[in-house]
């Protein structure tokens, strides 16, 4: 009897090649929409990102009237922060596992500690940003400052907005307040939440280790 | 019911254990372990991005090249492992490498077209 009850549920997830433990969503495709729509908006964030990292590669050169990449970056800093927002990307994939189980105490408790991470990841940036300004370093001094802080500022926003929309789960969770599929909303801010890390990724790379 | 569920799911649960399978194929959830396994992994690669930074001159024209591979299979392991990529439906992937491609695309022709790449 269990075979063949392990025998459905494969026979379930073959047929739709969702990472799904319910029942197919009855949708054309088979597939959740707000899935599909966070990847759209995903995809669509990619050009966004790509715009203003391009655009700072552009500009890094230019930087004439004041402090330079190499005069002002603290790398050992801003590897401790790279760290954090991976780890807490680690404890957002295991409250997104939590909320599979239907563990809501566990999804909570990892969902604070992702945005407790989240918002150390911001405070050591607007560190560094008030660092950086008192080493003469301001929005418009220089092309390379200009395109520096739109871009860190526009991936410091999204951060800022992935803690707002945490700390809003973890409320409307406490208060059951979630109508419909609570895996799927915390997953779906779980992957806003590994994006922002992943344009973090590049950010790291491309702005502070490479150099110029 | 839902007792029926929960029997299907320790069961499918015992038969992977049985196999010893960290993670599961065609869909099923991967276990908490194998994430802190991924995660380890992504820390020790940002452990040995940072070190460039300290390189000696000498290798500092190895550098680019092996932080790109570094900083693209971060890329990769986040994408396809912590967002589930991997697991998924293929829709989702394609949604999201069309929004990548066409935007590594785009700005690619931007960088040539301000002669970015020129030495």
């Amino acid at each position: 009897m269990a075979d063949i009850a392990v025998h459905d549920v494969d026979h379930a997830h073959t047929d739709h090649g969702a990472y799904e433990d319910h029942a197919p969503h009855a949708t054309s495709t088979g597939l959740s929409n707000n899935k599909l729509s966070m990847w759209l908006f995903l995809g669509s964030e990619c050009l966004l990102f790509g715009g203003l990292i391009s655009t700072y590669m552009l500009y890094r050169g230019r930087h004439e009237a004041g402090p330079g990449p190499d005069q002002i970056f603290d790398i050992p800093l801003t590897s401790v922060s790279s760290f954090i927002l991976l780890m807490s990307s680690l404890t957002m994939v295991l409250a997104v596992n939590s909320a599979k189980r239907k563990d809501d105490r566990n999804t909570s408790l990892w969902l604070t500690i992702t945005a407790l991470l989240g918002a150390l990841f911001v405070g050591g940036q607007v560190y560094e940003f008030t660092s950086f300004y008192h080493e003469g370093l301001g929005f418009t001094t220089s092309l390379f400052g200009s395109s520096f802080y739109t871009l860190t500022g526009f991936h410091g926003v999204h951060v800022t907005l992935g803690i707002i929309m945490l700390m809003v789960v973890v409320f409307i969770m406490q208060r059951d307040r979630i109508t419909g599929d609570k895996a799927e909303v915390v997953e779906l801010v779980g992957l806003y939440w590994h994006f922002v890390d992943v344009v973090w990724v590049i950010i790291f790379t491309l702005v502070y280790l490479i150099p110029s | 019911m839902s007792a029926a569920v929960e029997h299907t799911d320790s069961a499918t649960e015992a038969n992977h254990d049985a196999h010893g399978h960290e993670h599961g194929h065609d869909g099923h959830v991967p276990k908490d372990s194998y994430f802190i396994k991924i995660a380890i992994i992504l820390a020790v690669v940002t452990a040995l991005e940072t070190s460039t930074y300290w390189w000696p001159e000498s290798l500092s024209a190895a550098a680019t090249p092996a932080l790109l591979i570094m900083m693209a299979i971060k890329f990769f392991m986040i994408v396809s492992i912590f967002m589930h990529l991997k697991f998924d439906s293929k829709i989702f992937s394609f949604m999201f490498y069309t929004g990548l491609g066409l935007a590594v695309f785009v700005y690619l022709v931007f960088l040539f077209t301000f002669q970015f790449f020129r030495t």
